[in-house]
This record gives structure tokens, C-alpha cells and sequence, in this order.
């Protein structure tokens, strides 16, 4: 890596946590340098708060794992959230879904059901209509089925 | 292509009501293998979204990370008895729908 | 000592079923979902959100489709599944006189496709059998199981119990070893239960779709490193009756979420 890229990065890593925690302080569970996660925030900061985000402790089969997230916001017409992104830390793809939201959902509250491939993190990161960012996360143990099924 | 959503019987005007959809479709990851070991191809329903009386009110960009024969739950606010319309296409270009009827008091 | 003997005899063959040697009491029979978390267990008591459901939805669409030579559906001789369905899965697998063999449901189903709708049977596993079977099943949802085991279904009770205890694969190990010596203790992560048919055709996790009770007994011998024996063989249908005599008392749950 040349020396000025180097400053760059080190300068940038420097800053990052500063924006991050600036009103806040709680820290975002989510690396906003992801670039997975950059995909959709496009650099802006991401704090923590406002996102629910509900998975049972333990996980029966990690093929379908019941999937609850909320977001705090009114759902007005100047004031809802765009859309709520659900990242792992362990699948294959990063970026599980999108659900896309606005003032005619009225709540910002999405079920699923979700495959995880291990035990790991979720984070749902809320987009809202002003341009900011808002993550919250939840933690699951996946067990493994204890025979092999070739059926 | 199964599908089936579920609607309260009345819902009441102005106010979010819950929608839940669930739909007949394996989700293939692209990861597994067949018994003689081939990778059976990826197949997932990559977006789906759903319409009252045209308008949509909810869209999902879904992966292999949902998982099989995915259900969702979400909330709109109806103004008005109308039709929900779920619609949703996957990897294979397939696409599939289904309406309910929502009577709003 | 005569006459208690006698006495003690006439009982036993007066009781039949019971007059067995149960090895898990009725008093202990554990269904499948008590060994499940509490999100699958709250999944399959939605039947929206369990994708079994699905299944189900399917087979009832079916009921109403004429099919084969003779054009008629199964509502043309059935009518409302809910009233004229309501028990049946609960006394199968039943040795059908008639017929003179064994059937599970699945069986039944097909026999009436052949002779009375002229049609070719489904087959194993097919998402048409597991759909009507689904159906048929989940209308006796919340009754006990009942077979029947004397007669000519003796044989095959006899050779279904044979197999449950006889140690196979590369494991070693009989049905019994796990799912009565011991159930309630863990294997690896999991609990392992007390092997109960009473929640098929089922949504397994593990497969991600629905199955049929001799898809599961498949799943086991594979876990067990034993051959899985062909879709049709004897050897389930016999091990199927000797199961639902073994879960006689517990309520069916069909169709269940299962790992």
C-alpha cells in the first residue's frame, strides 16, 4: 500500500467512529467501512438505536428462523423509514434482504423467516426519509441436526 | 405457484392493519448438492411487492438468506375496501401472484 | 391356580392391543412437538405461517379436480372432507380386507385413484400425494390414534416390532436404543424424541419442505448408516403400524413442523 494511501485509511478510521457516536452513545453494530453495508449507506454514518431487531437465542435449524424487526418512527409523509436491510455476519450473501417501506405501511414492523448458515450477529439497518441510517442487531446459536439425512 | 395471503376479516379505515403473505417456493441457495453430488442451481424469488388497488405499498428484495417458502409479515394502511395484489418473480424469471379482498369499515 | 391362570389368560386375549408388552408406558408418550423450541412450536399452531399449510391448501384444491378414466373427483364420492374424513388417518396404517394387504394412507389414496378414478397412482413423495395426504390427514387433527393390530394385521405388527428393536447400519443401533432407552437426552445439540408418527406428513426443517412418514424413516436409516431401503417397501409399512401402535393415545398433529 503506498504511504499516502496508508494516511488516508489510518486519517478516515480515525474520523469514522467520531461521526458514528457523535449524538449517540451507543456504537452502531455494523462497520459503516463494510462494503457490503457501503453498498447501501454510500458512506453516510450509521448510528445506533430506534431498531428492534428479534431472533430467538436458540435456533432449532438454522433453515428457518422466525424474524422480528421494528424501527421507531412515526410513518408520516416527511417523517418514515425508506427501507430496513437485514445483513449477516456468516452467510454466504451478506445482504439478506431489503424490505421497502413508506407512509402507507403506517407501522415499521416486518416478520420473516430467515436461514442462517451458524451461529452469528443480524444486524437490520433502517434507512429513513431525512437520509439517516440506524442499526440495531441480535444474536443467535444455531444447532446442527444431529444425524445426517439423505432422504 | 401456491400462495396465500391473510387479511383481518375488517379492517378499520386510517389504520395499520397487519398483511401476511406466504408463499409456496423453495428458495434454492445455489450451495446445495445432489445425491450424486451436482450443485443444484440457485433459485430464489429475488423480489416481490405487493399493490392496493395499484398502488404498492410494500416491496421486499429478498436473497438465499430467506428461507424456503418464504412468509412475510408487514403493515399498510388502508383507506378504502380495495384488493391487495401480491406479485413476485425469481431467478428463473418466473413470476406469480395472488389478491385478497380488504374490507375497510 | 388353575382357574387364575385361565382367568389371567382370558384377559389377556379379551384386552388385545393392550394385553402387548409396551415398552413406552401410554402414560409417557411424548409427541414430537414437545421436543421442539418454542418458534417451531408456535409455527405449527399458525396456520398461516406454517408452510405445511401450503400442502394442505393444495389438497384441497385436489379434492374438487376430476381425474382419471372415470372423471370423478374425490368430492364426487366423498363430499366434505371435514365431516367424511374427520377419524380416518387416525385408525392407518389398516389391513384393508378388501384388498387383502396393508396400507398407510398414502396407500388408501392411491388405491382409490386406481380403482375408482381410473388413474395412475402418485408417486412416492410426489407433491400431488404429500398434498392430498396433508389434507386428509390434518382433518383428524386433535384425535388419538387407534389401530388396529390382531388378525391379519398380526403379521405385520409382529415383523414391524422385530425391525424397530433390531440393531442395522454401519452405526449399529435399533430405533429402539435412541427413542426408548433414550429419548429426552441429547444427541450432539439436539433431544432426541421419543420417535412418534403422529405429526406426519410433516414440515421438516432439515428437508425444507413436506415429507411423509416414510420419507422420515428413510432420514433415519441414512442417519443410522444403514441402506435406505426403496420408497415401497414392505419393511415401512410394517414399522408405520407398529409405530402408531406404539403412539396409540396420542393426538395427530398432521401437518406438523418437525426438525
Amino acid at each position: 500500500m503506498k504511504r499516502r494511501e496508508f494516511i488516508a485509511a489510518a486519517a478516515s478510521l480515525a474520523l469514522a467512529p467520531r461521526l458514528a457516536g457523535a449524538e449517540d452513545n451507543a456504537i452502531a453494530p455494523i462497520d459503516p467501512k463494510d462494503p457490503d453495508v457501503q453498498s447501501v449507506t454510500k458512506g453516510a454514518p450509521i448510528r445506533a438505536g430506534r431498531v428492534k431487531l428479534e431472533l430467538p437465542p436458540l435456533a432449532d435449524n438454522g433453515n428457518s428462523v422466525a424474524m422480528k424487526l421494528s424501527v421507531e418512527s412515526p410513518m408520516t409523509a416527511q417523517d418514515h423509514v425508506r427501507a430496513v436491510h437485514l445483513f449477516s455476519e456468516r452467510n454466504p450473501v451478506r445482504h439478506m434482504a431489503a424490505f421497502h417501506l413508506g407512509p402507507k405501511s403506517g407501522r415499521a414492523e416486518i416478520a420473516s423467516r430467515i436461514r442462517l448458515a451458524g451461529s452469528q450477529k443480524i444486524i437490520a439497518l433502517a434507512e429513513m426519509s431525512d437520509g439517516s441510517f440506524w442499526a440495531g442487531s441480535a444474536s443467535v446459536v444455531v444447532t446442527l441436526s444431529a444425524c445426517l439425512d439423505e432422504s | 405457484m401456491a400462495a396465500r395471503i391473510q387479511v383481518p376479516p375488517q379492517a378499520k379505515r386510517g389504520e395499520p392493519m397487519p398483511v401476511r403473505i406466504i408463499i409456496q417456493h423453495p428458495m434454492e441457495t445455489g450451495y446445495r448438492h445432489d445425491e450424486v453430488g451436482h450443485p443444484i442451481k440457485r433459485n430464489v424469488i429475488r423480489e416481490l411487492s405487493c399493490r392496493y388497488d395499484g398502488v404498492e405499498v410494500f416491496r421486499a428484495d429478498l436473497s438465499s438468506g430467506i428461507a424456503a417458502n418464504p412468509y412475510i409479515q408487514f403493515y399498510t394502511v388502508p383507506e378504502a375496501s380495495g384488493v391487495l395484489e401480491l406479485s413476485w418473480i425469481d431467478d428463473e424469471g418466473v413470476r406469480g401472484s395472488e389478491r385478497a379482498p380488504v374490507v375497510v369499515a | 391356580m388353575r382357574l387364575r391362570a385361565a382367568a389371567a389368560l382370558a384377559l389377556a386375549l379379551c384386552t388385545g392391543a393392550s394385553a402387548q408388552e409396551r415398552a413406552l408406558p401410554l402414560d409417557r408418550l411424548k409427541s414430537g412437538s414437545d421436543f421442539l423450541g418454542a418458534d417451531l412450536r408456535a409455527l405449527q399452531s399458525d396456520d398461516i405461517a406454517n408452510p405445511a399449510m401450503l400442502w394442505v391448501e393444495r389438497g384441497a384444491k385436489m379434492w374438487s379436480e376430476r381425474a382419471g378414466s372415470a372423471g370423478r373427483s374425490c368430492a364426487d364420492c366423498h363430499q366434505d372432507a371435514a365431516k367424511t374424513m374427520r377419524g380416518v388417518a387416525a385408525w392407518y396404517p389398516k389391513y384393508d380386507a378388501a384388498r387383502g394387504r396393508l396400507l398407510n394412507l398414502e396407500g388408501r389414496i392411491n388405491a382409490c385413484r386406481v380403482e375408482h378414478q381410473g388413474a395412475q397412482p402418485f408417486k412416492h413423495e410426489s407433491e400431488e400425494l404429500l398434498s392430498i395426504s396433508a389434507y386428509v390427514a390434518s382433518q383428524s387433527r386433535g384425535l388419538p390414534i387407534h389401530v388396529g393390530i390382531d388378525g391379519p394385521a398380526r403379521p405385520h405388527f409382529e415383523a414391524g416390532r422385530a425391525a424397530y428393536y433390531r440393531r442395522r447400519g454401519q452405526m449399529n443401533l435399533a430405533c429402539a436404543q435412541c427413542h426408548e432407552e433414550n429419548w429426552g437426552k441429547r444427541l450432539f445439540a439436539e433431544t432426541l424424541s421419543q420417535g412418534q408418527p403422529n405429526g406426519y406428513p410433516a414440515y421438516r426443517m432439515e428437508w425444507q419442505t413436506l415429507g411423509s412418514e416414510e420419507r422420515r424413516l428413510r432420514a433415519c436409516l441414512s442417519g443410522v448408516r444403514a441402506e435406505m431401503l426403496p420408497y415401497g417397501a414392505p419393511e415401512y409399512l410394517d414399522l408405520e403400524l407398529f409405530l402408531a401402535w406404539r403412539a396409540q393415545g396420542l393426538k395427530i398433529e398432521s401437518p406438523a413442523v418437525r426438525r
